[in-house]
């Protein structure tokens, strides 16, 4: 234990996502030795992202005013949502450059556990969105494990009963570069349910 | 460096760093084991998607200092695939796991029986024939006997007269013959108190025979028992989803309408004849 000040940045930092004891440390020490200048560009940011970034009325996206940059843009196709858990999966998506629709960002995934459920996300607000606006495709993609596939279960399940609206998954399948046989029963099965034909 | 090798089912899943988890599983011989799955979070991962929650695995460790590392797994049953296929499986199946998890406090202490349960029940689950409530509610009562807190349902939980009785009462342990009684019990009606034995004894037939009143009632007995004995409240209890409630019921005299502290008489020689045969329509795997 340090004293004071010190141990205090020390468990701040520590409880940010995947930053163990050590490496808080290792990231409290560099900050004590680091310029004063570069200490107060840290500190500006931190007072401002509070403050300065909200989220999107319509997708739920960081924003830093009342709609995103991407639900602004009326080259953008309406017809057709990406449903994605995060913010962050919002810029992974637009990475591709493969995608012209807009998005809806959930604010995570259902995870009963961790105490959220359908109440917790932005669920309802995706429904009334689909139901007011000319929203042919929704497209689920919410992360290939067992929360995001439960999340996605229950989507298409609310999802099913508007008419003329297509649902439709990210397919997941076999990793390229590897062999079939090392692949797990999860991948393998959902690789198999998703095959398409040629 | 010390190897070990064991069957288990995985019940939770923490981050660990940038790409690590730490696997909480349930195993056959060891316990709960907490150990450390290196790199399982990049896609390129040998362990794949097989330490998921709810997949039953052969897994070899090998001794750490703080926590134990898994060094190979091997997929017993894919139980993840089927379960998060369906919400209300789904649901069933983290509260089964969170329930296991609260129930061994103490790691490397063996629980087979407590393993064996959760098998049982995510193959239920997974295979999709019951209705998933009712393999929920057959859990509780039978993990419940595992911890020792097995509620009297058919002789009085205070002198151990034969019943069925009239009275329940949670916190005096069950059912409560007249003499014995106390001012709060409840009165379940008495194909409740079939319902509730045929689950902790797995009397299956007549569990699925049994109504929608009946099933709900009985899920609130059981729920109450084991939040009762638990110090923390289940927290993925109040997600699960009971869909059987909305099951369309036909000939159900008058059960539909009770609630946990109303009397309701005669409802019961209904459900109890073999010819009963109601089913979960449009329930999981229809
Ligand atoms: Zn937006
Ligand atoms: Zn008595």
């Amino acid at each position: 234990m340090y004293e004071g000040v010190v141990q205090d940045l020390i468990d701040e930092l520590g409880r940010l996502p995947g930053i163990g004891p050590k490496s808080a440390q290792r990231i409290a020490f560099h900050l004590l030795a680091t310029d004063p200048v570069d200490i107060g560009r840290l500190q500006d940011v931190l007072g401002k992202v509070k403050e300065g970034v909200r989220f999107c009325d319509v997708c739920g996206n960081v924003s830093e005013e009342e709609q995103c940059r991407i639900c602004r843009d009326l080259r953008r196709d309406p017809a057709l949502i990406c449903v994605v858990e995060e913010p962050k999966d919002v810029l992974a998506v637009e990475r591709t450059r493969e995608f012209r629709g807009r998005y809806h960002v959930l604010g995570g995934a259902l995870d009963p556990l961790s105490g959220i459920g359908p109440d917790q996300l932005r669920i309802k607000d995706l429904l009334s969105r689909i139901g007011a606006e000319e929203v042919t495709e929704v497209i689920i993609a919410t992360d290939p494990n067992t929360e995001g596939e439960a999340t996605a279960t229950y989507l298409v399940r609310m999802l099913r009963d508007f008419p003329g609206l297509t649902v439709t998954r990210l397919a997941s399948g076999l990793p390229m570069g590897g062999d079939l046989e090392f692949a797990d029963e999860l991948t393998l099965g959902r690789a198999l349910s998703g095959r398409r034909a040629l | 460096m010390s190897l070990y090798r064991d069957t288990g089912v995985v019940l939770r899943l923490h981050k660990l760093g940038e790409a690590d988890r730490i696997v909480t599983m349930l195993s056959r011989r060891h316990g709960k084991v907490r150990a450390v799955a290196k790199g399982v979070r990049r896609t390129t991962s040998r362990f794949g998607a097989r330490l998921e929650p709810f997949n039953h695995v052969d897994t070899q460790f090998y001794t750490g200092r703080t926590l134990d590392v898994i060094t190979q797994v091997e997929t017993i049953d894919a139980f993840a695939l089927p379960i998060v296929g369906d919400y209300q499986r789904y649901t069933s199946a983290v509260a089964i796991t969170e329930t296991a998890d609260r129930l061994t406090a103490e790691e490397g202490e063996p629980a087979l029986k407590l393993y064996l349960l959760v098998v049982g029940a995510l193959r239920a689950l997974a295979d999709g024939q019951r209705d998933s409530s009712l393999v929920l509610d057959a859990f509780f009562l039978r993990a419940m006997a595992f911890a020792g807190w097995e509620p009297a349902i058919t002789e009085c939980a205070r002198c151990g007269e034969p019943g069925p009785h009239h009275a329940f009462n949670v916190q005096a342990g069950g059912s409560l013959c007249g003499r014995c009684r106390t001012p709060g019990s409840v009165h379940p009606a008495p194909e409740v108190l079939v319902l509730l034995a045929a689950l902790l004894h797995g009397d299956w037939p007549v569990a699925e025979g049994s109504l929608a009143g009946a099933r709900r009632d009985a899920s609130g007995l059981v729920a109450a028992h084991l939040q009762w004995h638990l110090e923390r409240q289940l927290r993925s209890l109040p997600f699960v989803e009971r869909r059987a409630r909305e099951a369309p019921i036909t000939g159900a005299l008058g059960s539909d309408a009770m609630s946990g502290d109303t009397e309701v008489t005669g409802a019961a020689q209904g459900t109890r004849g073999s010819g009963v045969t109601e089913g979960v329509p449009g329930g999981p795997g229809a």
